[in-house]
């Protein structure tokens, strides 16, 4: 199990500053591929500056969990400059309600729960209890998850709220406006 | 065409009414206890004023209706679950006498679909119920000229009466009882509106069109059904401060059939207001289509069974 974890690639993101010169692109990717990473995407702002006059990157890529500190060192070795790295793991966000005793049934333990179960992170939480905290109240959750794992996260979610007769109000899969 | 019309609510009444209108002769027409029959077509107007003035349409028996001479059986009674009776057994047999049968019932094609279809393939008559989903709105005529396999799912706002409570909700700030009372009241919902706000009257509607995808295998317990009453008015707030809003969405997927309150984008082409229905069909080959309109009454309804009655007759 603990193999598994450590093996299986995930995705992560690095935010890096680099120096308006020749080359630099080149001198920040290396040590990615070098260390066993693997590039998904470089968002290379050219137009945009820091405050310090810097281009602003944004790194995808893709290593196994064990490799990642391994790649961020090597960045910080080679000289470039690594704002953040692997906070935003999360590729896509699902949006829910929790209807019922929210609050009653230890809305805390909840949310630690969901994210333990389903490996995505709450990152925004609104609650409206009209009636007071004994009543019927309604939540809505912001979660983060990895991409293509919000129909985990969801169906995470739907396991604790069972536990806890509580109503989830879905969102829609179906993304609108594709058409 | 000659019509038997059973079921004299308000779309067989409707029906009834509009009929003439579509160049169609209404043979006989019944109601839970009697019947007008006539083999050169009853007089309507009669026949619904009686029903006004004494509640029975004519003098003859309900069965003597489904006897009359008729090129379609119009089948308009009350939806009823699991045996989807006596609408079953009135499809039955009209199709045992190689007639045609147009529905307004949703029971037979949601809960016994491959029974009917092998009852139609040994009969003359062919059986048609473009009503039973969508009221008015050409949803499973699109989908079999699309042609069922070019269909991966569908999904949609299936009913007016649960639209109308959460639209007002939400616009309104209001209490799911508030909402419903004045449904009550304005006649969008029945005195006893659990069908339509548990989602069984949804979930029906997805049976079939699952049925109509699939080919068949589907009914009302293959569907994993939610209602919304116990939706409190917060709820819809908290959504909409996140520029979302809850609607009642069924759907008939590769994974199933199921319904229930869903968060969607407030101004997205789900989010329609008041009774209003839509379907969504999700094409192989064309992209999503939006398919949108009156969902129910008596007259829009009509429309959509006497264009079954039309198809029929070419």
């Amino acid at each position: 199990m603990s193999d598994d974890a450590s093996t299986t690639p995930r995705a992560y993101t690095v935010r890096l500053e680099l120096v308006d010169e020749p080359g630099e692109l080149l001198r920040a990717l290396e040590p990615i591929a070098d260390n066993g990473g693997n590039l998904l995407s470089i968002l290379h702002e050219r137009g945009s500056l820091t405050p310090r006059g810097h281009i602003p990157v944004e790194v995808d890529l893709e290593c196994p969990p064990g490799r990642f500190d391994t790649i961020v060192s090597a960045l910080r070795d080679a000289g470039v400059n690594v704002i953040q790295a692997g906070a935003e793991r999360y590729g896509e966000s699902v949006t829910l309600l929790l209807v019922g005793h929210v609050v009653e049934t230890d809305l805390s333990e909840t949310l630690s729960a969901i994210e333990s179960e389903s490996d995505a992170q709450v990152t925004d939480l609104s609650l409206s209890a009209p009636g007071g905290t004994s009543d019927v109240s309604s939540a809505r959750l912001r979660l983060d998850a990895e991409t293509g794992k919000t129909a985990e996260v969801v169906a995470a979610v739907r396991e604790v709220a069972e536990r806890k007769q509580l109503k989830v109000v879905e969102p829609l899969t179906e993304l609108e406006g594709a058409a | 065409m000659k019509l038997a019309i059973l079921g004299a609510g308000a779309v067989g009444r409707s029906v009834a009414d509009l009929a003439g209108e579509y160049d169609h002769a209404v043979t006989a027409l019944a109601d839970s206890t009697s019947a007008a029959v006539d083999p050169d077509g009853i007089d309507v107007a009669d026949a619904l004023a009686r029903k006004d003035e004494s509640g029975r349409v004519g003098a003859d028996a309900p069965a003597d209706a489904l006897d009359a001479e008729y090129d379609a059986l119009v089948e308009a009674t009350p939806t009823t679950l699991d045996d989807a009776q006596p609408g079953f057994g009135h499809v039955r047999t009209a199709l045992e006498r190689d007639r045609h049968v147009v529905l307004a019932n949703k029971g037979p094609v949601a809960e016994r679909y491959d029974e009917l279809r092998d009852l139609e393939r040994d009969s003359e008559g062919s059986v048609r119920f473009e009503a039973t989903v969508g009221g008015a709105i050409p949803v499973l005529s699109t989908i079999d000229d699309y042609g069922p396999g070019k269909i991966t799912a569908a999904r949609g706002v299936l009913n007016g009466t649960a639209n109308f409570v959460l639209s007002r909700m939400a616009a309104e700030g209001l209490g799911y009882e508030h909402v419903l009372a004045e449904a009550q009241d304005l006649g969008v919902a029945e005195a006893d509106p659990s069908f339509d706000v548990n989602g069984t009257d949804a979930a029906l509607k997805c049976a079939i069109l699952a049925n109509v995808l699939n080919d068949g295998g589907y009914s009302l317990a293959d569907a994993e059904v939610e209602g919304i009453a116990d939706l409190p008015g917060n709820a819809l707030e908290l959504a909409a401060e996140d520029g979302r809003t809850v609607r009642l969405i069924g759907e008939a997927t590769p994974d199933g059939v199921r319904v229930g309150p869903r968060l969607v984008p407030q101004n997205g082409t789900l989010a329609v207001t008041g009774t209003r229905n839509i379907v969504q069909l999700e094409t192989d080959h064309a992209g999503r289509l939006n398919l949108s309109g009156r969902g129910a009454g008596g007259p829009e309804t009509a429309t959509a069974v006497l264009a079954d009655v039309n198809r029929l007759s070419k």
